[in-house]
């Protein structure tokens, strides 16, 4: 495969002139950890955002930063670091899912709007993401939203490229807000729930005024004999431990809990955020599904009725994560069928597939299919971005 | 005086009025459809005054599928179509034309489900912001964005217009807030987007269509996120000598990784007209006071209001005065939520919207007084610090068409300076027609034609709420 990394804007902006004047698409790469997200791309020459790195703007009393797309995620995060501010979003990082080495960008991670746990209490990349530079498929330089919290003037093209994994335009520069850490964090473990009464348990701790930051649910085997329940709060020291105290009494219907240590539980959040509990066998599909957290259990029975899966829950049981053998069509027809039979005949959620062989990727849907006019719409607005498919074609949907 | 342009009516739709409204009056019951003139003249403006036109006729639908069946016909019949919650907008997002029909949602004000659980709440898109909220008081739940206008706007209009509000600094604007909506397209075809989990599938339609101040759709539904209410929360009073002195301390609280849940700042000005009206208790022998209220268990909002206190000592404050009760929370929360109605009461003004880097705030603010002094006129600072969204109200005199051209002056230099600062025109309010001329200020002809590429995209031929955002001259089809 061909490449080419520009070093500067007006050359990325060049080299999809040059692939446009040749109708050659071009596949856009980062740090190359995700390649294995979303379809597989139709197009001989990558563009590589590599050469574009460096941090443009770091204000942390006005909590924002910016950065080149192919800035190194854990530049960013060491810069934040040293002001003790973070990204929120806490983003995945997907290499051991795929086996991928290099290093995650910050471009990556607005391309394909990656979060994790927190994204619960917090939001997603998408909701810290305030302003991009980027170049279209038309050639064009573009300039969206900008380094403010609040700003409500004209489109938010930053949502929109937020996610669209390249398809809409080569990001070449991201202004994201950021927080501060987190000065302390705890944990509570509830061991033994079974998953319709450990959702229970996360809804309950999350209508609570406890600020929980994050919930996820392990069945039995994955991270420990038992299935396990986890709690995260975060704050200051003092404030920590009297929301612990409050929420021991908060889930005191369901069990009595315990409070993980720290570095153990730092562990197993960052496992949980990066699938590890699923990343075995290598060969199995990874599906990714968000659900409405009550009615996941169901959805999970109900799935199990018609394919042998390996899953747990982020997000309060809001994401559910599955490992399906890849053979076939990795589970796509069972998920589906299982989404629309658990909310009676309507779909409660969407499926995406996050992991599979390229082939399987080419024929099944990856992302849930758009009901018609929400994919003439996407069409429409693919077009209006890159009218001769040059960017990532095929990425996300057939021809998008 | 009228320094912002409408287009030229179409005099073909004119022509057809009659028509139009016959076909109208076969779709909707007899009381959601507005004919008489002096019925339609309550819809010629919102809350930007100075400017007014009569729409051909007013239709509220009351349900998604009369919505989309006005849509389809106004669609058939090419006419141009103004989207309207309750016409709060300040920046003339729902002023009429006269060959326009408004298309309302006041009539669609249920709240449609409320599910605790998973903490949503579906309601239909004519429903007010305060009474979400109230919906789901009793559960201890809240809706978080709190525009000022919360008593009277709707969700509607806070979708269109991606509004914020005083504790949006902790819990995010609008498209934070929004996990759904069911939407009608320009054709009257119906779309849901998002739905009641946290991420969607495809490109972020649901982020697009938030701000988008009714140029893609009209919204019929929503789904939002409740979240549950803090255990407690107690806004303090701080007194500074100098404006300087209290932006400084803004960005000291935010540089020390302290993030308030609202952060509000007013200046001599405005603090002296907002005790006038609700007597909230604030001093009146400073040159600036912020707000801040901190939130949580009773033990940890003292603990993060003691560090607030410290820095604040680095900064000259003067005065610190922390809320006791209930009520006066509430005073203090009236006298900042009724700024803009107080103001009202003293002289004329316009509304200003730019957002600025807070780093930039004093030099901003020290200019911004500059311009509105040697145009001869005054203005009252409020807004919300922590995030930069200034709102400086210039006053000036309504039936003096001097003053009226002084004060749009001053305004329009002061949002140029808001972009200048490296902010931008408007955080919260939107373009609307207010603003739509200083877009190519902002953004360059390649970027606007983006934005307008992606419009045409929903709404080729430019019928929703067609005069706005955008400048008349130059636009794109997708």
């Amino acid at each position: 495969m061909n490449s080419v990394t520009p070093k500067t804007e007006a050359e990325a902006a060049e080299a999809v002139n040059t692939a446009r004047a040749a109708r050659r698409p071009l596949g856009i790469e980062g740090g190359g950890t995700r390649a294995g997200l979303g379809r597989p791309v139709a197009a001989q020459t990558r563009l590589s955002t590599r050469g574009l790195t460096g941090i443009t703007l770091y204000e942390p009393s006005e909590l924002v930063i910016s950065a080149r797309a192919g800035t190194p995620l854990n530049e960013i995060e060491a810069a934040l670091k040293d002001k003790n501010q973070a990204l929120a979003f806490e983003p995945m990082d997907h290499r051991a899912l795929y086996g991928t080495q290099g290093e995650p960008t910050l471009g990556g991670i607005a391309a394909g709007n990656i979060s994790g746990p927190r994204r619960i209490s917090a939001g997603a990349a998408r909701d810290f993401l305030i302003g991009l530079r980027f170049v279209n498929g038309r050639g064009e330089i573009i300039k969206t939203g900008g380094r403010v919290m609040k700003n409500v003037t004209g489109l938010d093209l930053v949502k929109l490229l937020c996610g669209s994994h390249g398809t809409l335009g080569v990001i070449t520069e991201a202004t994201f807000k950021v927080l501060p850490h987190p000065a302390s964090a705890a944990t509570l473990a509830l061991y033994g729930l079974a998953d319709g009464k450990a959702v229970a348990a996360l809804c309950a701790a999350l209508g609570s005024p406890l600020f929980v930051s994050a919930a996820a649910h392990l069945p039995a085997g994955l991270a420990t004999p038992e299935p396990l329940t986890l709690f995260r709060l975060e704050g200051p020291q003092a404030s920590v431990d009297e929301r612990l105290s409050a929420l021991r009494r908060t889930l005191a219907p369901f069990e009595s809990g315990e409070a993980l240590a720290p570095d153990y539980a730092g562990a197993l959040w960052r496992a949980i955020r990066n699938i590890v509990p699923l990343v075995s066998p290598p060969d199995a599909a990874i599906w990714r599904i968000s659900v409405q957290p009550t009615r996941a259990p169901k959805f999970v029975d109900l799935l199990l009725k018609q394919v042998a899966a390996r899953y747990y829950y982020d997000w309060g049981g809001g994401l559910v994560w599955l490992s399906i053998a890849a053979t076939g069509d990795a589970g796509a027809a069972a998920v589906r069928a299982a989404l629309v039979q658990a909310g009676n005949g309507q779909t409660i959620g969407h499926a995406t597939l996050v992991r599979a062989p390229d082939d399987v990727r080419r024929t099944v849907d990856v992302f849930e299919p758009l009901a018609a006019p929400l994919l003439k719409l996407t069409k429409d607005i693919k077009a209006s971005f890159d009218p001769d498919g040059i960017l990532n074609p095929g990425r996300m949907y057939a021809g998008i | 005086m009228s320094g912002i342009q409408f287009p030229k009516p179409d005099p073909s739709i004119i022509a057809r009025r009659e028509t139009i409204i016959a076909g109208l009056a076969a779709l909707v019951a007899p009381d959601s459809l507005i004919t008489a003139e002096d019925e339609r003249r309550a819809f010629e403006t919102d809350a930007l005054t100075a400017y007014r036109r009569i729409p051909l006729a007013v239709v509220l639908p009351r349900t998604t599928e009369e919505l989309s069946a006005v849509l389809a016909f106004l669609h058939k019949e090419g006419v141009n179509v103004v989207a309207r919650g309750a016409g709060t907008s300040l920046a003339g997002g729902a002023i009429p034309q006269e060959d326009a029909v408004v298309v309302g949602v006041a009539k669609m004000a249920r709240v449609l489900d409320i599910d605790y659980a998973n903490r949503t709440i579906r309601v239909q898109s004519g429903v007010t912001n305060l009474s979400i909220s109230g919906a789901v008081a009793a559960e201890r739940f809240f809706y978080a964005p709190d525009p000022s206008s919360q008593l009277a706007c709707t969700i509607a209009g806070n979708i269109g217009m991606n509004s914020g509000g005083a504790h949006c600094l902790k819990y995010g604007v609008t498209t934070n807030n929004v996990l759904g909506v069911k939407m009608v397209l320009v054709d009257g075809t119906v779309v849901e987007i998002g739905g009641p989990y946290l991420d969607s599938a495809g490109l972020d339609l649901l982020g697009l269509v938030v701000g988008s101040e009714g140029q893609l759709g009209i919204v019929a539904e929503a789904t939002l996120r409740i979240l549950p209410m803090p255990e407690d929360a107690r806004p303090v009073l701080f007194g500074f000598p100098t404006s300087e002195a209290a932006g400084g301390c803004v960005a000291a609280i935010i540089g020390a990784g302290i993030v308030p849940v609202a952060i509000e700042f007013m200046d001599k000005l405005a603090i002296e007209i907002c005790e006038d009206f609700a007597h909230a208790g604030y001093p009146l022998d400073v040159g600036a006071l912020l707000i801040i209220e901190s939130e949580g268990s009773p033990a940890e909002i003292d603990a993060e209001l003691a560090r607030i206190v410290a820095i604040a000592k680095d900064y000259s404050v003067t005065t610190i005065k922390e809320s006791k009760s209930a009520i006066e929370t509430a005073a203090i929360w009236k006298g900042r939520k009724s700024a803009f109605g107080a103001t009202g009461r003293v002289a004329d003004y316009i509304c200003m919207d730019g957002v600025i880097p807070t780093g930039k705030l004093p030099q901003v603010l020290h200019r911004l007084n500059e311009i509105v002094a040697e145009l001869g006129l005054r203005v009252a600072n409020v807004f919300h610090a922590g995030d930069g969204n200034l709102h400086p109200l210039v006053l000036y005199n309504i039936n003096d068409p001097a003053e009226q051209a002084k004060a749009e002056k001053a305004g329009e230099e002061i949002l140029k300076l808001c972009v200048e600062a490296g902010g931008c025109l408007t955080g919260e309010h939107g373009v609307g027609i207010e603003k739509r001329d200083l877009m190519p200020f902002q953004f360059n002809p390649v970027d606007l034609q983006q934005q307008m590429r992606v419009r045409a995209a929903f709404d080729p031929g430019w019928r929703l709420n067609p005069a706005k955002v955008f400048p008349l001259e130059g636009r794109v089809a997708a």
